[in-house]
């Protein structure tokens, strides 16, 4: 019935932590305010910043806002506070290319990824926003021996965890994606793909909105333009009690101090800084990677087609533009202004996977800031520092793994235990030597 | 993308080289703790700000060395004069 309810959204909204449903959108009510004119509520509120909240989470993408969405509903702890220095999802969330996949290298990469796919599929429903989730098939190529190899391999780790995924000819990717080119005389043919079903693209600031308004329905609130300055700790190693052995008290912000016994840290390509400020050092490095989408087309593109060999991978929008990303930029730096080399780049590849868009017109270019880990797998869960957590270290593929970053984070604060899905995440296995080696399903493939 | 003062080949693109990454110090196999090694293997300051790293000219003198460079606005800082012998042997 959901459908046909006027969308009284926002209005009469009560204290925190009272438990109401998010205000819902309906087409009835799209339908009512497209004849007055009405303008549309707020999606979040904005609320005076207090001095103290029981958990304070850095950095206000999809990471941050689903953890803060699934303390409210999965574990009912709503004194919650989101900053971030710029805007909700002005950071990677925002930047990324909206691709979302399960076929991953590593068991324990699979069976992460899997949960995130899931919980992207019943996404519109549960947070009542149209997150255009497009379930279209991806397509990963193998242009040599040694791919093809990787592909299969890939495909029954895949099996083995009941992901639908399978490694398939060039004539059968010819029929699935026609425009491009199979033949064996290319520079770098086709030898065959992995194809996964499930994959596809999903609207990415929907995501971001829907986590926004949910957690806001539930009493977190979201502080933008709120940058931390500095973590606040006692009792550790270092100099002002930070480092091991220490615990959080709060953090300093451009608008004051702010008291908490948890603060967690989700702030991607600024996650070795703000770790830095509570003594925790992390094994990341930041780099910037490209992306760009063309001027819209009529649809002829069906499936995400990633290619490791020419690092590029590109999919088509609902609107009809071709969004293209790439490798990470090959120097560390903070810059998101593009390159020449990387438009170059881009053309010379994706001309010889599909010569027939030649003609095509690029819209606009722009990057966003990875944190790269030495084994390409997150880092996720307790620091030395008690009431510290991370859940950082996403590099190039973070924005698949939003929701189940969110669901298993909240487990963790909630539980004070470390969950089993996460638990080859956790930062000492840089000590320990167990490190998840995610490469080769990581490092180009989106 | 970035043009890289190399001291034996003058500015070079960033693709002629190879970015060997922040300097860091190497401990000694003799002495150091694991924790040295973990520290000297994984762990870097990734700064936002001026930092000193090391490059390898692929494409010209093949040649390591180090430069000064702001990693938030990629300006390099007193490189090495061109003409001025650098790298060879370790």
């Amino acid at each position: 019935m959901a459908f046909f309810s006027l969308g009284s959204s926002g209005r009469g909204r009560g204290k925190a932590g009272d438990g109401r449903k998010p205000p819902s959108y309906s087409a009835a009510g799209l339908l009512a305010r497209g004849l007055t004119g009405e303008d549309w509520p707020r999606v979040w509120r904005d609320v005076p910043l207090q001095s103290s909240y029981d958990v304070i989470i850095i950095g206000g993408g999809v990471h941050g806002l689903a953890t803060a969405y699934y303390l409210a509903t999965n574990h009912g702890i709503t004194n919650v506070a989101v900053l971030d220095k710029a805007y909700l999802g002005s950071g990677g969330s925002g930047r990324n290319t909206a691709i979302v996949r399960s076929n991953y290298l590593t068991p324990e990469g699979v069976a992460f990824y899997d949960r995130s796919l899931n919980l992207y599929n019943t996404m519109t429903e549960d947070l009542n926003i149209n997150v255009m989730f497009s379930e279209r098939g991806h397509l990963t190529l193998a242009h040599s021996d040694s791919a093809l190899r990787t592909m299969h391999w890939r495909a029954e780790v895949n099996k083995l965890q009941d992901i639908d995924s399978s490694v398939i000819d060039p004539q059968q990717v010819a029929e699935i994606v026609p425009s491009l080119d199979i033949s064996p005389d290319a520079h770098h043919p086709i030898m065959g793909a992995l194809y996964h079903p499930p994959g596809g693209i999903i609207r990415h600031d929907a995501v971001v909105w829907g986590y926004a308004r949910g957690a806001d329905a539930r009493g977190v609130e979201m502080h933008q333009k709120t940058e931390v300055l500095d973590i606040l700790c006692t009792g550790g190693d270092g100099p002002d009690g930070k480092g091991p052995g220490g615990k959080v008290t709060g953090v300093r912000t451009n608008r004051g101090d702010i008291s908490a016994p948890i603060v967690v840290n989700c702030t991607a390509g600024w996650a070795s800084l703000i770790s830095d400020m509570a003594g925790v050092r992390l094994p990341i490095t930041t780099q910037p990677l490209q992306a760009a989408v063309t001027e819209p087309v009529k649809v002829f593109l069906p499936a995400v087609v990633v290619s490791g060999s020419l690092h590029v991978y590109v999919s088509q929008t609902d609107r009809g533009e071709l969004v293209f990303g790439a490798a990470v930029d090959p120097f560390t730096n903070y810059n998101v202004r593009g390159s020449l080399e990387f438009t170059e780049g881009l053309a010379g590849h994706i001309l010889e996977l599909m010569p027939g868009v030649s003609k095509m017109r690029l819209l606009r270019q722009w990057a966003g800031l990875c944190d790269m880990t030495p084994d390409y797998s997150p880092v996720m869960g307790f620091t030395p520092v008690e009431g510290f957590l991370v859940d950082v270290g996403w590099g190039t593929y973070g924005f698949k793994a939003g929701p189940v970053s969110g669901e298993q984070m909240a487990e963790a604060i909630a539980t004070q235990q470390t969950p089993k899905l996460i638990e080859a995440f956790k930062l000492s296995r840089f000590e320990a030597g167990t490190l998840v080696g995610e490469k080769g399903a990581a490092a180009v493939g989106h | 993308m970035l043009l890289v003062p190399c001291p034996n080949c003058g500015p070079r693109n960033a693709s002629d080289l190879r970015h060997v990454g922040e300097s860091t110090a190497r401990p000694d196999p003799s002495t150091a703790s694991p924790e040295e090694w973990r520290t000297y293997l994984y762990l870097r300051d990734n700064v936002a700000d001026w930092n000193v790293e090391t490059w390898y000219c692929t494409r010209g003198c093949r040649k390591y060395f180090k430069l000064e460079r702001n990693t938030a606005t990629n300006e390099f800082r007193n490189p090495p004069l061109p003409g001025t012998k650098v790298g060879g042997k370790a």
